[in-house]
């Protein structure tokens, strides 16, 4: 029974202690911000191509499909109340506040997190960060601060187009394949759709992607620096990333109505 | 200019332990200037965690480290930085960073601490490309080049900053004879051409022999001998022999610590 307790105890002190560690990690990559920004952009530009626009097809993909999919199911579901017109509020509201900024997030997290982590774990384990370090750089700042701001930038771009193809996906399954109007499908969506609405889908893109990339360079840079430990890094990359996107998506859509 | 100028690196009772394990106890080693000196030890003795504590990556628990008279642990952040740009360092597998080229992992240092124009930069590159016999391979990718190629070009980057001091971690370590007689050689040569002093971490003993003017051999958190290597040779110490001569059992025993064989083996039906 204490020893129970102790390790409750010893797991919470743990936690508490990796937290505070993560909150110093992130003022770290803050504090050399500004100055990666201003002198070395060039960096941060080849980050965004690497996780930004190499994550575009698998974002435009599962983007249709999950359009093409709240077409079909609001569809069915709508035109029980006679309601078919409103497929596109439908899939529109569930794309720009939900659906957008969360699939996007683990869609991120499955391949731009797992490359930056694994990325940064293997440059541990061969040495690369510590010879930097010998040669007078600071790998923080060549390394890991320009991969974290490219994913910041990232993320909302890519849930931007995530919510247009999907948008695109429900309008195709719903107005070509079942009929709906598309007058109705697009015109009931201008007219209930708010900027609050679409705010809320900023907020919750560039939350996650600061979230999401955080997390990958975090367990990269923390990586066990064996072939093992940054295969474990890249795994945890993943499974934190979803726990934390959709805790952080309740709290603010709670926060936010 | 006394007395010091002709020792650039001296330990004084250096004491190191990693969690519970004691890897150095009153450790004590001098480093002459122009000299290439070896640290040698058997498998998980410290060597590599030694380089480390000289170049105030780790910070020991006990003990000072000197570099031309000065103590390292009084060094700023600012003066550290400094500090290290006096060292180029090799490490084991060479290190290159796999998302940049040949040219530009030796360009590296100078893209980042100076500001020479690009022509000054490809005139530095190239030579030092040439001095390690790989200046045809500027264009290749780190991923294309075999483990002796990618040593060769960690020592263009090690040098390229024109550094006091090189250090060698395992430079040896799995390189077929061709490679590994280019590796000592170019020990012996960078150390003579440019006048530095070279650090090699290593436990071939017979490329240490060749290449090395003094030698430690560590053992046991403490140096167990030193001297040139034909002195190691001729020594009466057990240890000393076992290492140099690679016996399998000795000080060094074979077996590891182990319960009692017939014990082990013949009480197991009893309980």
């Amino acid at each position: 029974m204490l020893a129970a307790f102790r390790d409750l105890y010893i797991t919470f002190v743990q936690f508490v202690r990796t937290f505070g560690a993560l909150q110093l990690f992130l003022f770290r990559l803050i504090m050399h911000s500004p100055g990666v920004i201003f002198r070395r952009f060039g960096l941060v530009v080849g980050q965004v191509y690497n996780s930004g626009a190499l994550s575009l097809v698998i974002i435009m993909v599962c983007g249709l499909f999950v359009g093409a999919v709240l077409g079909l199911q609001g569809f069915d579901t709508l035109s029980r109340f006679n309601a078919e017109d409103s497929v596109g509020t439908f899939a529109g509201f569930a794309l720009i506040k939900e659906l957008g900024p969360v699939i996007t997030a683990l869609l991120f997290a499955g391949r731009a997190g797992t490359a930056l982590a694994s990325e940064i774990g293997l440059m541990k384990a061969t040495d690369q960060l510590s010879a930097m370090e010998m040669m007078g750089v600071n790998p923080i700042r060549r390394v890991v601060v320009p991969r974290f701001l490219g994913g910041v930038i990232a993320m909302p771009f890519l849930v931007a187009i995530f919510s247009v193809v999907g948008l695109f996906g429900s309008q195709l399954v719903a107005v070509s394949l079942l009929g709906v109007d598309i007058g109705a499908f697009w015109q009931q969506l201008q007219q209930t759709l708010a900027s609050e609405d679409v705010y809320e889908g900023i907020l919750k893109s560039v939350v996650f992607g600061g979230a999401a990339s955080l997390i990958a360079v975090w367990e990269g840079y923390n990586s066990i620096p064996t072939a093992e430990g940054v295969g474990r890094a890249t795994t945890r990359t993943v499974v934190i990333t979803a726990i934390t996107v959709l805790i952080f998506n309740f709290i603010i859509t709670a926060w936010m109505l | 200019m006394n007395a010091v100028s002709d020792n650039l690196i001296e330990i004084r009772d250096l004491d190191y332990a990693r969690g519970r394990r004691q890897i150095f106890k009153g450790l004590n080693i001098t480093i002459r200037r122009g000299e290439v000196t070896a640290i040698m030890g058997p498998s998980g003795t410290g060597k590599t965690t030694l380089l480390r504590l000289i170049t105030r990556q780790l910070i020991p628990d006990h003990g000072l480290v000197f570099v031309d008279g000065i103590d390292i642990s009084t060094l700023s952040t600012a003066e550290l930085y400094e500090f290290r740009e006096r060292f180029g360092m090799l490490f084991q597998n060479g290190a290159l960073l796999t998302d940049l080229s040949v040219f530009e992992n030796v360009a590296f240092p100078l893209r980042e601490h100076t500001n020479l124009s690009n022509r000054l930069i490809r005139h530095i590159v190239l030579t030092k490309l040439h001095a390690v016999g790989l200046r045809g391979a500027a264009d290749m990718w780190p991923s294309e080049l075999s483990g002796g190629m990618a040593r060769r070009v960690a020592l263009a980057r090690a040098m390229v900053m024109d550094p006091d001091i090189l250090i060698y971690d395992e430079p040896f370590v799995g390189l077929d004879p061709i490679s590994m007689g280019v590796i000592v050689r170019l020990v012996r040569q960078m150390n003579d051409a440019l006048g530095i002093s070279s650090i090699l971490v290593s436990h071939d003993v017979e490329e240490i022999s060749t290449v090395a003017d003094r030698t430690y051999l560590i053992s046991d958190g403490k140096v167990a001998a030193s001297g040139s290597p034909e002195e190691l040779h001729a020594t009466s110490s057990d240890l000393v022999r076992q290492f140099m001569h690679g016996m399998a059992d000795g000080p060094v025993a074979f077996h590891y610590d182990a319960p009692n064989y017939e014990e082990q083996l013949l009480g197991r039906d009893e309980d």
